[in-house]
């Protein structure tokens, strides 16, 4: 099958003297799951990021269903409209209600009628079980809460993949759960999500494969059970010891 | 009460000249504020600019303006440029130098505005793939807004009060009108009075207007007030 996301040497600069993302290689297939985890400072985010344009990358290609991301002819607007992308501060628009959060890319983006758009937005609410609080204001969330409207934001605009930049680092431990139940359910339904997260009990339930970060390189793309079972690399080894430790 | 003359003051306060002399200022105000905002956007955009020389060109501007009395810049405008042989009639000549005084305050004003949204509101502005005009649009400035109109109320109260100054080149303007006519009828008190009320009665009416602005932008931020909206 054509994979849907596909990373080709992807190279990435701070200024002249810091390289962040080292030919980084990587290809999501459609439906599959693939998780992304390493130390802090491995690049996951930035390389995440750069899927969809936000973070310009200086070397290699990247495309997502056959749209170009980088180089002189991508159309990022265009491809990050077909590409939903959920952040770690969940980043809803605190001047606008749940309701209108949902609605804003799919009329201005997307072109739907107001009516289409808010018929969505109530599906979406009822699917992550926040139908209460449609009318309410991101403030009056907790970050669970916040979290489930910016996965419904992302799901408004049809996308052709997810993006998830470890989107339950910023929760109280108690709100985890109801993030990841939506993200679960997601994935077994088929959407195609590329996951930055430490969750590792969801890698393990749901992720295809496990792709490990650092120092900027993919050091191991692995199915998921050889991962857990027995990481080739020794970095992963022992970042697997630290954070399962406890 | 001896000295006073309560027929005079409620006479000059109902004064057709005068009250000509209060919308001559008004419209100034209005004048200098909204083309002030527009120029003043365009500043606050060139000290955000990536380009070097367009952030020095930006801030020489506004160091020049704000460094520099207004009621300087006016006589150098009206009774010094036509030295050089540049001529501007006494409207012309208060609105330049009004709306580039506003321009250069202002700009500071929107720029900290602008730098007040966090970088998580464009990422995910554009990550629903929002042009940067539509993020600009929906997203920074509303957000922006909140923060620009407490300040910016200031200026609009300044500006009513500043518009005087340009009594000095000429201008007919509230207290130009007042004092000919104090020239006419040596009624100092009375009619200074009569005029600084006009100007209470206006910075009044705006201090009513901004709080209404004030409420729009603030929703969602407000937590006691957007539960009670719903309830």
């Amino acid at each position: 099958m054509k994979p849907m996301i596909v990373l080709e040497d992807v190279d990435k600069w701070y200024g002249k003297s810091f390289q962040v993302l080292q030919s980084c290689s990587l290809s999501v297939s459609p439906g599959e799951v693939v998780v992304v985890c390493g130390p802090s400072g491995s690049g996951k985010s930035t390389l995440i990021k750069c899927v969809n344009g936000l973070e310009p990358v200086q070397g290699g290609r990247i495309t997502v269903k056959d749209m170009e991301v980088t180089g002189a002819r991508a159309d990022l607007p265009k491809l990050r409209s077909h590409v939903g992308m959920v952040f770690q501060h969940f980043d809803l628009f605190p001047h606008m209600t749940v309701t209108e959060n949902i609605c804003i890319g799919q009329t201005k983006v997307l072109g739907r009628s107001r009516a289409e758009a808010e018929a969505k937005a109530a599906a979406l609410l009822e699917r992550v079980g926040m139908t209460a609080h449609a009318r309410k204001y991101p403030i009056q969330l907790s970050g669970g809460q916040q979290q489930r409207i910016a996965i419904a934001r992302a799901l408004a605009m049809d996308p052709v993949a997810l993006l998830f930049d470890e989107p339950t680092s910023a929760l109280d431990p108690e709100m985890i759960t109801e993030v990841l139940d939506v993200m679960v359910g997601l994935a077994k339904e088929g959407m195609t999500m590329l996951v930055v997260t430490h969750e590792m009990g969801f890698a393990r339930k749901v992720a295809d494969r496990v792709v490990f970060m650092d120092g900027g390189e993919v050091v191991e793309d692995t199915p998921t059970d050889d991962f857990f079972a027995a990481p080739k690399s020794q970095r992963a080894v022992e970042f697997l010891s630290k954070i399962l430790a406890h | 009460m001896k000295g006073w003359n309560w027929d005079g003051f409620f006479e000059y306060l109902t004064n057709t000249y005068i009250l000509e002399g209060a919308a001559v200022t008004l419209g100034l105000t209005i004048a200098a504020m909204s083309l002030g905002l527009v120029a003043g956007c365009f500043v606050a955009l060139l000290r955000m600019s990536p380009f070097r020389i367009l952030n020095k060109i930006a801030y020489f501007y506004t160091w020049l303006i704000r460094g520099t009395p207004l009621l300087v810049q006016l006589i150098i405008i009206y009774t010094g440029l036509p030295q050089l042989g540049i001529k501007f009639s006494v409207l012309e000549a208060t609105l330049i130098g009004l709306v580039m005084n506003e321009a250069a305050y202002l700009s500071e004003i929107i720029r900290s505005g602008i730098s007040s949204v966090p970088k998580g509101q464009s990422n995910a502005a554009r990550a629903v793939g929002m042009t940067d005009v539509q993020m600009m649009r929906y997203i920074v400035a509303p957000q922006a807004a909140r923060i620009i109109i407490p300040p910016l109320g200031n200026s609009v109260n300044g500006c009513l009060k500043t518009t005087s100054i340009a009594s000095i080149i000429s201008m007919e303007e509230l207290l130009r009108r007042t004092q000919v006519l104090i020239q006419e009828k040596f009624m100092v008190l009375e009619l200074f009075v009569v005029a600084a009320l006009y100007y209470l009665l206006m910075t009044t009416a705006w201090d009513l207007v901004q709080r209404r602005i004030e409420r729009h932008f603030g929703r969602g931020y407000d937590i006691k007030a957007d539960t009670a909206e719903q309830r």
